[in-house]
């Protein structure tokens, strides 16, 4: 039982950091029908920004472990959506009447792009998070033991997708992004200015993802300039999942992602732990082709 | 104008050619690998070029024909050019059987999937599955080819070998370009629900879109295990799959002649920047979204369908 639990608090935390990441493939998906090749490699970024400002501004000494946490993440947060808005400024908008696969050769160029420039920067090792980052608590849920991190993680993503999906559904804001994810040319006639509606989509996704980064760097310990490709490939497939474009099924999509792989790594067999996330999806979408919550495309004749 | 571009082609055919007499045995092992490239280019660009199925999963096919190959070869010492037609045959069936069920997913659907299926052969190959693909290790001690009792081993010998079947893959697909199925496959591409109005079985020709792809791709399986003769999981790996999805993009989405350039582009230009060393393939990213801003729709896109109906003076210009 304490072995189903563990897995099922790590299936969780991990698939919260996918369904984060996975938001910013969707909400670009949903506005632009463009597949964001270079999210993943900006959530790699996100890791390695955290880890630098945390060594340079030397910030452990002077803050509680959650203080330094939290302050780390807003300036994680703001950089790497910088970084969204001139990717989207300079490989994506001179795209934006051309075909579709167009855009995501520019995608997968800038991808190749930010891959390596953080190894020339950084080099191609791995690094290590500081191990006294987090304080390693366990707390007790139901008498069973919990690292603290897991919990801490689960929670901030889940708040995170709840005020996200409040402001897309509440606020004018949020609207004019559904508007412009409908239809970008009604939008427009309604006064909504989209190339504004679409930078901001490039910072809310990006800022989600350079979060995620930070996250797997506290949670694992340790990052790579790779890690981009894989991370990005599974959020993409958590968004698959959950049928893109579409934000709750992101959030759903991520975090059953997470416990597929956590529950097949622990009881089946952890060599064939990426292969399980991968059959689930296709016999997924062999039943749903728009995924868990898509919306049925109609037929445009 | 047409016969300015035929020469154009002759002259670099011949150029090529003749290129491993001046090349040294570096730079005809480049041309060996952008000629492999270009047969699975070409393989995939009627998948996803003409047919417009985004399949970003073309090594898995690729990976079943060396394996086929390697297997066989290694463990009943037959030939590896008669293993030829078997790898093209059991690619195209492993094609039919997982394209089946997932053909008719739409667009990014489809895209993930075929990812997913590239993973899973991977992932397979690594988990030594049925006990025959040996692991993470690979397979080593594939023979050389031969062919009327002479060996093939030296690069300038394999350039032959695989330009020459370079050549008959873009004889034959030509042909298949210009025949009623490729022309179905364009209508597919344009408008899916007007291809199936005008009686075209959609389904059954993106089926056999994607078993012909993938049967090529098989053929390429063994050439590429002859020339390496050891074959090992990572030469099979996603971003294989990502090259050749960027090559039939970059070049021309359903133009032969673009596709090739596609390949010498993509595969030689990572070799040309050696001079920048470790930023060659920076410097390979930023040329990715440059050429694509500037030629959104490939280098050379392929010229507009023309054809002369009988008794017409005039060409009359179909889509």
């Amino acid at each position: 039982m304490e072995f189903f639990f563990q897995q099922l608090t790590n299936g969780l935390a991990v698939g919260g950091i996918y369904a984060l990441i996975a938001l910013g493939y969707t909400m670009v998906y949903g506005v632009l029908k463009l597949i964001n090749f270079a999210h993943g490699d900006l959530f790699m970024i996100g890791a390695y920004l955290g880890l630098t400002l945390l060594t340079a501004l030397g910030l452990a000494d002077h803050l509680s472990p959650f203080g330094v946490i939290a302050l780390l993440a807003v300036m994680v947060l703001a950089l790497v959506a910088i970084l969204g808005v001139v990717l989207e400024r300079v490989a994506y908008r001179p795209l934006r009447q051309a075909h579709r696969l167009s855009a995501v050769v520019s995608a997968l160029g800038a991808s190749i792009f930010f891959q390596n420039i953080v190894m020339l920067i950084y080099g191609a090792k791995f690094h290590v998070y500081p191990h006294d980052l987090m304080p390693r608590t366990v707390v007790h849920i139901f008498g069973m033991p919990v690292p603290l991190i897991r919990i801490l993680i689960l929670l901030a993503s889940v708040v995170m997708m709840v005020g996200l999906y409040t402001f897309i559904q509440r606020t004018k804001v949020g609207t004019a992004i559904r508007a412009a994810a409908i239809d970008q040319g009604a939008a427009r006639l309604m006064g909504i200015n989209v190339d504004r509606v679409i930078a901001l989509v490039f910072v809310i996704g990006p800022a989600l993802g350079g979060v995620a980064g930070l996250m797997v760097g506290i949670y694992y310990g340790q990052i790579n300039f790779t890690m981009g490709w894989i991370y990005g490939l599974k959020a993409f497939t958590a968004a698959i999942l959950g049928g893109i474009g579409n934000i709750p099924g992101a959030m759903v999509g991520g975090l059953l992602l997470g416990l597929i792989e956590a529950f097949a790594a622990a009881y089946l067999s952890i060599a064939w732990k990426d292969a399980f996330a991968f059959c689930v999806l296709i016999l997924i979408l062999i039943v749903r082709p728009t995924g868990l919550l898509g919306e049925r495309v109609a037929e445009k004749v | 104008m047409k016969n300015k571009r035929w020469i154009v082609y002759a002259a670099c055919a011949v150029v090529i050619l003749i290129s491993p007499a001046a090349l040294n045995r570096y730079w005809t092992d480049v041309l060996n690998v952008i000629g492999l490239y270009v047969m699975l280019a070409l393989s995939l660009n009627i998948i996803l070029g003409h047919c417009g199925m985004f399949h970003m999963g073309h090594a898995a096919f690729y990976a079943v024909g060396a394996y086929t190959t390697a297997i066989l070869n290694t463990a009943y010492g037959i030939p590896v050019l008669w293993l030829m037609p078997l790898s093209g045959l059991l690619a195209g069936l492993f094609a039919l059987v997982i394209a089946r069920p997932i053909i008719h997913l739409r667009g990014d659907y489809l895209l993930i999937v075929t990812i997913g299926f590239v993973e899973i052969v991977r992932i397979a190959l690594i988990n030594n599955i049925f006990g025959i693909t040996g692991g993470a290790n690979g397979i080593f001690g594939i023979d050389r080819p031969t062919i009327f009792g002479m060996k093939i081993s030296t690069p300038g010998q394999f350039f032959y070998l695989i330009w020459f079947f370079v050549a008959v893959t873009i004889y034959l697909f030509r042909k298949l370009e210009h025949s009623r199925f490729g022309r179905a496959l364009n209508y597919i591409r344009e408008d899916d629900v007007a291809a199936a109005g005008s009686g075209i079985d959609t389904g059954h020709y993106k089926l056999i879109a994607f078993v012909i792809g993938a049967v090529w791709a098989g053929f390429c399986g063994t050439l590429f295990a002859a020339k390496m003769t050891i074959i090992a999981p990572e030469s099979f790996n996603f971003w294989e799959s990502v090259l050749l999805f960027m090559i039939v993009l970059l070049g021309g989405r359903g133009s032969i002649a673009g596709v090739i350039l596609g390949t010498f582009l993509v595969i030689g230009l990572p070799e040309i920047f050696r001079q920048f060393a470790t930023a060659r393939m920076l410097v390979f990213g930023v040329v990715m979204v440059a050429m694509m801003i500037f030629r959104p729709e490939g280098i050379l896109p392929p010229p507009p369908r023309t054809y002369r109906l009988d008794g017409d003076t005039g060409p009359e210009e179909a889509a």
